[in-house]
């Protein structure tokens, strides 16, 4: 399975209109929303069944038994993450752990046990037509890379046989989208013309590269800066990563996407420009190695 | 006092309401919470920049001490250690840093060194201090950034401190929202606007933070998020047209509420809203 990332360093930049464009274009049989935080693709590419829901377990959580607790203290002073607390008797605060057991290990009664914790739900909507992996992190949650490879673990099991699959990431840099960026062929970077989405991009690229992930960049909302998109536009040519196109600021496209709809779905300028830019990315896509009929 | 700014999701406006509050403060800090993409600094453009690195400690092992008992890497729950061909190997980049396996072993052939995971910033921007968290690229958390950036600013306590959330409702946001005074949620005036909303909502009524809502971009015609709060009675304490002028500064890194008399206006009576709100939660609570 061919699989194409859509990323942006931030959140914002329209990773989610343009995945869902996308998601249209290729009459993608396989694709999934890698945003557990804040997943939005759902509310776009309108599913006509019900999802398949699955509890998703993180690391478990400590337990303390107060009955067994004498007090001594020590799950608190080898706690690395602050997470418990003493203030009439010893407990355990469920948001701070991250379940790596140092308490129980240390505790000479056997008064702290790990319990298993729900973290978040996955959900896979699958019919005849094709396959959508999603996920919720439960609020405040910690492990979602692990949730990430899970929601494309679970595309890939259903999707069994597709070609071809599109990812719509999470933001930032960190865990999640490290997750995210595992074993995909290739990264389409969201980019946007402004000082703060030069420096994030500049920072997911650096990312990307460290994975060793094939990346090009398409600037969105190009005409709000002029002097930036040809800011970053440079920095593709120096540093060699293809530029597949631009899009335009349109309005049109927050009313496509407030009523539930993609933007290749009405007739409007950001559509058209999108078009364009999934022709030059599928083209680069599958440039090297094919293995995908058009 | 310090107020936390959050919305769901990035691009919503956070750092432009934060950076532009913190300016209309004058006297204030200013603390970037968003260590995998921090942007304020780019706007404040701090001087005098002292840098302080940030480490995490991992564990490192004497292999002659070894005997191979696998205690470690049958404790450790994130399987960051392996024994493979006689050797004990250490996954740097997925450790968690708890320190367990040191405690457990036996031949006390582990020990800790120090991992550099990024950086903290301090510089000052006219009277606002600026605090920044950068993550280098390809480390999974920056939980410790984080910590380091808010433990430290505990004693400017008098001064009101505008702490600038990561994107998201996750762990890495409780840790941002935790000793906050007030919740500023920012919204965009579309369908997933109002799906992010509902999130930190969610989050800041969890932890029983009072707040209220900024709405961000605001055109004519339909906002979805405004909609939501009326419907859920929440408070909205200001609103951000969008406009050029405030895209055109904005997206050049510049401060608006020190380039244009009209955003001076919006965002200190904005603060004034702010400070009215913080001051009678404190009151009502007491």
């Amino acid at each position: 399975m061919k699989q194409l990332l859509i990323l942006s360093g931030k959140g914002g930049t329209g990773k989610t209109t343009i995945a869902s464009a996308f998601i249209k274009l290729s009459k993608a049989k396989a694709y999934a929303d890698c945003d557990v935080d804040a997943p939005n693709l759902h509310l776009i590419t309108k599913q006509s069944s019900q999802p398949k829901k699955t509890d998703y377990y993180g690391l478990p959580k400590a337990e303390i038994d107060t009955d067994l607790c004498i007090e001594c203290g020590q799950c608190m002073q080898n706690c690395r993450f602050d997470a418990i607390s003493a203030d009439e008797k010893y407990k355990v605060d469920p948001f701070a752990c991250e379940g790596c057991g140092v308490c129980e290990l240390v505790c000479p009664v056997g008064a702290v046990s790990l319990k298993p914790a729900v973290a978040g739900e996955l959900m896979l909507y699958a019919d005849k037509e094709e396959v959508f992996s999603t996920a919720q992190l439960k609020m405040g949650s910690g492990t979602s890379g692990m949730l990430v490879t899970e929601v494309k673990k679970q595309m890939k099991s259903a999707a069994d046989g597709v070609e071809f699959a599109i990812i719509d990431g999470s933001p930032g840099i960190g865990c999640p989208v490290i997750a995210s960026l595992s074993g995909v062929d290739m990264v389409l970077i969201v980019a946007e013309p402004s000082i703060s989405g030069i420096s994030d991009m500049e920072r997911i690229i650096n990312t990307a590269a460290k994975f060793g992930v094939k990346t090009v960049v398409c600037i969105n909302k190009f005409d709000t800066n002029m002097q930036n998109t040809e800011k970053i536009e440079r920095f593709c040519i120096d540093h060699e990563i293809n530029l597949v196109g631009r899009i335009a600021f349109d309005s049109d496209a927050v009313k496509a996407i407030n009523n539930g709809q993609t933007i290749v779905d009405i007739d409007c300028n950001s559509g058209a420009a999108v078009k364009a830019v999934y022709n030059k990315t599928m083209e680069l896509l599958l440039e090297k190695g094919g293995g995908l009929r058009s | 006092m310090r107020i936390a700014v959050l919305s769901g999701k990035g691009g919503t406006g956070k750092t432009l309401v934060s950076v532009n509050l913190a300016a209309a403060a004058k006297i204030s800090t200013y603390i970037d919470c968003d260590v995998e993409e921090p942007n304020g600094h780019l706007f404040f453009k701090p001087e005098n920049i002292q840098e302080e690195e940030v480490h995490v400690r991992i564990p490192k092992v004497d292999g002659k001490l070894c005997n191979g008992c696998r205690k470690c890497v049958d404790f450790c729950k994130f399987n960051a250690l392996a024994y493979i061909k006689d050797k004990l190997i250490i996954f740097e980049d997925i450790c968690h840093s708890c320190g367990g396996c040191i405690l457990l072993c036996p031949e006390k052939a582990l020990t800790e060194k120090e991992k550099v995971i990024g950086k903290i910033q301090k510089g000052a921007s006219d009277q606002v201090t600026v605090y920044t968290g950068i993550l280098n690229t390809g480390e999974p958390s920056g939980i410790p950034i984080i910590k380091k950036l808010l433990n430290e600013n505990k004693p400017e306590r008098n001064k009101t401190i505008f702490i600038d959330c990561p994107p998201g409702s996750a762990c890495i946001v409780m840790e941002s929202i935790k000793d906050a005074d007030y919740c500023i949620l920012v919204a965009e005036p579309t369908l997933f606007g109002v799906h992010n909303l509902n999130m930190v909502y969610e989050l800041v009524k969890l932890f029983n933070k009072p707040f209220g809502v900024v709405l961000n971009k605001c055109l004519d015609g339909e906002n979805p998020s405004e909609q939501f709060c009326i419907e859920k009675n929440i408070k909205i304490i200001g609103r951000i047209p969008f406009d050029s002028e405030l895209g055109m500064l904005n997206s050049n890194a510049e401060i608006a509420v020190r380039k244009s008399e009209r955003y001076r206006t919006i965002f200190s009576s904005l603060l004034e809203t702010v400070k009215k709100e913080v001051h009678h939660e404190t009151t009502s609570n007491s």
